[in-house]
């Protein structure tokens, strides 16, 4: 086995790590209190080429491989989450579902823009009663002959009022169930779409979080994605590997914490020394660590089996789950070997805490991800 | 016009210092290394130059092993056209600077960093210019090429000096020659790959220095706080055990 880097990968870990701590950190406090969105940031890492990583050059894309950007998310996320949940929808949801099911006139009229970061986009699958059980689309597109009228209310949409694309999944043939939905790429300023309030959420705070509402809105033949019916597999598909971008950021964000804990610890004195030589401090960090190696290793290999063509299925599912679920466990304990410093907003840890409480809930609870990690070990 | 860019590969400034060999020489396990922060300056404004039309490509050199090829490579992300490595070990500002001398003919502007982050040498820039015989400026803090004449800032003590200065020159640049250092876009990385870095075997030059040892500094002493009140003790404190007064 080989587990060394590439210089390449090495070079985007270090230019990820470079923007993250020189830029990102700068304003993270300020833009997360305000709930406001990272424009400029946005824009400069689309400069830098980190919003349409794996796209091929061909269609405007960097053309890196999933462990250069598990590399670079981690990076982003150590300093702020919300500008890596608005990458990662760009990258593994947006850009990868269209650079593997668009047509080419897709492609090139809307894959390219986004590739290059001009304009970002948003995936509009969940509504107020399709959460985990997506196959219960409300929306409704109904043929209409050369266009589809969408009709129908999204909820939790990541990127909703900054986005100027959306991909959107909605049900066409009722009777055929999943199978009869589709998934259509729209323009933001279409008549008819309306956006809800931004949500005023727990952490993420400076990514645009909305619901939006679509009344009779026009969609060309021409922007459905795949066959008729294609949509909810699409979408599954879209999902299988948009896991390894929540699973990378989750792992970005305990380490972020793990660092600021670990370094606290050799600052702080309490009883003639400093902390980290008390024992109870000093295993809650090599518990940290262990964690955090076990899903960086997760995420890695999950990447690796999707630069290889293989099913990250189960990886992508187990990378996630973990990734969240110790993101939440090790951002708690940054914050306990902080005491009453971890509690207030200067110290970063509380901030990072809220954060990962949505690693487990968005792009796939850790409970669904446990549903496809079980039914996995039964199969042949 | 013709620019080269000298670039030295040191150690990540967060590194541990560990020193071999009867501390006579840096332990090199496990480190990362990075351009050395002056030279990536000295870069930056290069590509400045380049985009507004002073150069057409961009060489950066270095003395060194294979070890420093990412760095190399890295400059070449940043937007440099072509790197030279010497192959060999550097010993010392001068076995560097007669190294450089073989590659350097022929530039008009070579970018020298004011000195390397690691042993804060500060003579190789100099050294090359005599070798070469052409003139040198130090302390650049500032430089403009307006239809192929040089402007050069300098900090002098209490101010700062303009020179107007003939090619090819060597410029020991400083902070402030740029503002801050590029982070490579991804393209500049792919790109990177195929730039060509071609390795030249050294000269013989001898090393005007031996190391006899290092030693790190003494690790801080305790932080000793007084009662905001209480001058007549911080005085005693720094009289007495400071000894600064």
């Amino acid at each position: 086995m080989n587990f060394d880097f590439t210089e390449e990968q090495l070079m985007i870990q270090q230019a990820a790590r470079d923007y993250a701590q020189r830029e990102l950190i700068q304003d993270v406090l300020e833009r997360e209190e305000k709930a406001e969105f990272p424009a400029r940031h946005v824009k400069n890492l689309a400069e830098l080429g980190f919003l349409g990583m794996m796209v091929s050059p061909e269609y405007d894309g960097a053309g890196m491989d999933s462990v250069s950007y598990v590399l670079a998310l981690q990076e982003i996320a150590k300093v702020d989450a919300s500008v890596a949940v608005i990458m990662s929808v760009n990258n593994s949801l947006v850009c990868y579902g269209l650079q593997r099911f668009a047509n080419e006139e897709q492609k090139q009229k809307y894959l390219k823009p986004l590739a290059r970061g001009e304009v970002i986009g948003a995936f509009l699958l969940s509504e107020p009663e399709a959460g985990s059980d997506a196959t219960h689309q409300h929306a409704v597109a109904e043929d209409k002959g050369d266009y589809y009228l969408l009709n129908g209310t999204k909820n939790w949409i990541t990127n909703a009022s900054s986005a100027s694309v959306y991909i959107v999944m909605a049900q066409t043939h009722p009777d055929k169930k999943s199978r009869g939905i589709n998934a259509f790429i729209v323009d933001k300023n279409t008549p008819g779409i309306t956006l809800g309030p931004h949500e005023n959420k727990m952490g993420m705070r400076s990514s645009d979080t909305h619901s939006v509402m679509f009344s009779d809105v026009k969609v060309p033949k021409e922007n459905r994605i795949g066959e008729d019916g294609f949509g909810f597999k699409f979408a599954m598909m879209v999902l299988e590997a948009g896991r390894i971008g929540i699973a990378s950021q989750a792992l970005g964000i305990a380490t972020g914490a793990f660092e600021r804990a670990l370094a606290y610890s050799q600052e702080r004195k309490a009883f003639g020394t400093e902390i980290f030589n008390h024992q109870s401090v000093a295993f809650k960090l090599s518990d940290m660590a262990v964690k955090i190696e076990n899903a960086r290793n997760l995420c890695l290999k999950a990447a690796w089996l999707k630069d290889n063509h293989q099913s990250i299925t189960v990886a992508g599912a187990m990378a996630k789950q973990y990734a969240a679920d110790i993101a939440m466990e090790v951002t708690t304990e940054a914050v306990q070997i902080h005491g009453g410093y971890g509690y207030v907003k200067e110290y970063h840890v509380e901030r990072l805490m809220r954060e990962a409480k949505l690693t487990q809930i968005y792009e796939g609870t850790s409970e669904i991800q446990k549903i496809i990690i079980s039914r996995s070990l039964i199969k042949e | 016009m013709k620019i080269l860019v000298l670039i030295s590969n040191v150690p990540d400034t967060t590194t541990k210092i560990r020193f071999t060999g009867d501390n006579k020489s840096f332990d090199t396990n496990g480190v990362q290394w990075i351009i050395n922060p002056w030279d990536e300056l000295a870069l930056t404004r290069a590509m400045e130059l380049k985009e507004a039309g002073a150069f057409e490509t961009i060489t950066v050199a270095n003395v060194g092993t294979q070890i420093t090829e990412s760095t190399l490579r890295k400059a070449l992300a940043v937007g440099a056209d072509e790197a030279i490595r010497v192959d060999a070990v550097p010993q010392d500002a001068f076995f560097v600077a007669s190294q450089l001398a073989k590659v350097a003919e022929g530039y008009d502007v070579i970018l020298a960093g004011i000195e390397a982050s690691d042993y804060n040498g500060a003579g190789v820039g100099g050294m090359l210019a005599e070798l070469l015989g052409i003139n040198s400026v130090s302390a650049v803090s500032g430089l403009e090429i307006e239809n192929g004449a040089l402007k050069v800032h300098r900090d002098i003590d209490g101010g700062s000096q303009v020179l107007s200065v003939p090619t090819p020159v060597v410029l020991i640049v400083q902070k402030g020659i740029a503002i801050e250092p590029r982070i490579p876009a991804m393209r500049g990385i792919m790109m990177a790959r195929k730039k060509p870095l071609n390795v030249i075997a050294p000269v013989d030059a001898e090393s005007k220095t031996e190391f006899l040892g290092f030693e790190l500094p003494a690790p801080k002493a305790a932080c000793k706080m007084v009662e905001e009140d209480n001058a007549k003790e911080l005085i005693r404190l720094l009289h007495e055990e400071a000894k600064v007064l």
